[in-house]
């Protein structure tokens, strides 16, 4: 249970998220349910990190290049603390969760398994994104689950930059010329179908009440920040239906496969290599 | 404004350990130490515990500045080597993450260095912004100490950094981001 995972204190008040694996030796280790939570966590950030790594020496700018591959490195430091914590559950380690598990086996959502697109289409994926985990982070500070809201407070800091840095775009690029302004605007209308699934409750969520955040309760305040940054952008809200959906229990779009491909084959091909 | 509550130990024998622990430099800026960017959470002697040749076990907490920033391991390296060049053989470095690091925790010793080897010190304190327009301190150009600059862009060549331009001398410098 989520109780016990979260007991070990060390003086000072700080926790250590790299002792999970010698906890789980200890015979004390987090709960499924937690574990669970914190792969739907890990698994989001690891799988965007990758798509954002592809923009480094493909971006419009040199600064993008360095931008989005920073914001991809800050998630992957997300992904590598939620996953170490996740993988206590089951005596697994970050890496064996992230090259050694199958696509019915990720928990990510379909928003960050999209593709890239162009920039305009990067950019709404991450003005959705971004704005989704501020309000997410800024909930999980306060988790019942102290490893989780140690995890969240680093990363509200960063996340509030990634936000930044996508509002900023947006309403460059919706109010700018008229060919970014058709590309935002495509972009936002080819993510758009994905957001409803950030929103959903589950039995999971009902379970885990006060240490997840209930993703129904962040949808006004996600709402009223994307209309006050499209309204400044010039740009409309898409009117689309949502996408049949169904990550959070392993059920993917047909890019995650071809993802984990390209992401696990070398660890495959070279089962237990070290640098 | 957030207080960095990691003090030197008051012990002799971790007080030295701290000494050494603290000459370890940032990889990517060397002029600064793991104590001056707060980085440095404690130290402690490690009761009834010794190494091979009799010198106590020695405990080091550190704490990443950015959740992904891949310099700690040569930090962790780093201290581990320095304190076994001066007699400490069992050296136990782990990573926290609560408190989260924040700049409020850099000297001033530190932030004078850093602006001497180029890099214009973090501005302000830390903060969370809750609008989507992003207001800024202004940053001081450290080759001419005009405040006359612009940023070029949000995102530099480290985690923590971003690039700026001087609008007088026309030099780019690395600011280093408030977190």
């Amino acid at each position: 249970m989520s109780g016990e995972s979260a007991t070990r204190i060390t003086p000072g008040n700080a926790l250590r998220p790299e002792d999970v694996a010698e906890r789980v030796a200890g015979g004390i280790k987090v709960g499924e349910d937690v574990g669970e939570y914190a792969l739907r966590l890990g698994d989001d950030a690891l799988i965007l990190a990758q798509r954002l790594g592809w923009w480094i020496s493909r971006a419009p700018e040199l600064e993008e290049d360095v931008a989005l591959g920073n914001i991809a490195l800050d998630l992957l430091g997300h992904a590598r603390s939620f996953l170490t914590y996740a993988g206590s559950a089951w005596g697994k380690s970050e890496d064996d969760l992230a090259y050694w598990r199958g696509e019915a086996e990720f928990r990510s959502c379909f928003l960050v398994e999209q593709p890239n697109g162009d920039f305009g289409k990067t950019i709404a994926r991450q003005l959705v994104f971004s704005i989704f985990q501020h309000e997410l982070y800024s909930r999980l500070i306060d988790s019942a689950d102290e490893t989780i809201a140690a995890i969240s407070a680093k990363a509200l800091k960063e996340v509030d930059y990634h936000r930044d840095h996508a509002i900023q775009w947006t309403i460059r690029l919706g109010d700018g010329t008229e060919e970014s302004k058709l590309r935002i605007q495509a972009g936002l209308d080819s993510v758009w179908p994905y957001v409803a699934e950030l929103f959903q409750d589950d039995e999971l969520i009902e379970r885990l009440d006060g240490v997840a955040a209930r993703p129904s309760e962040m949808r006004e305040p996600f709402d009223a920040l994307v209309a006050q940054v499209l309204d400044e952008a010039g740009l409309e809200l898409p009117d689309v239906q949502p996408a049949m959906t169904g990550g959070r229990s392993g059920k993917h779009s047909e890019h995650l496969g071809y993802i984990l491909a390209e992401m696990q084959v070398i660890a495959r091909e070279h089962p237990g290599a070290t640098w | 404004m957030s207080t960095n509550t990691a003090v030197r130990p008051a012990e002799a024998e971790a007080a030295r350990a701290w000494d050494i622990a603290a000459t370890v430099c940032d990889p990517e800026i060397p002029v600064i130490n793991i104590a001056e960017l707060g980085i440095l959470r404690s130290v402690d002697v490690v009761p009834e515990e010794f190494d091979d040749n009799g010198n106590p076990a020695v405990d080091v907490t550190i704490t990443p500045t950015y959740s992904g920033c891949p310099a700690m391991d040569a930090i962790k390296d780093d201290v581990v080597a320095a304190l076994g060049e001066q007699g400490y053989g069992d050296v136990r470095v782990r990573l926290v993450l609560a408190p989260a690091w924040t700049t409020d925790w850099m000297t001033d010793s530190g932030k004078a260095k850093l602006e001497e080897y180029g890099i214009a010190p973090p501005t302000g304190m830390a903060a969370l912004r809750t609008g989507p327009i992003s207001l800024g301190l202004s940053v001081k150009c450290p080759q001419c100490n005009s405040l006359n600059t612009r940023e070029l862009t949000r995102f530099g060549s480290t985690s923590c950094k971003a690039l700026y331009q001087c609008n007088e001398c026309k030099e780019p410098f690395d600011y280093f981001k408030v977190l």
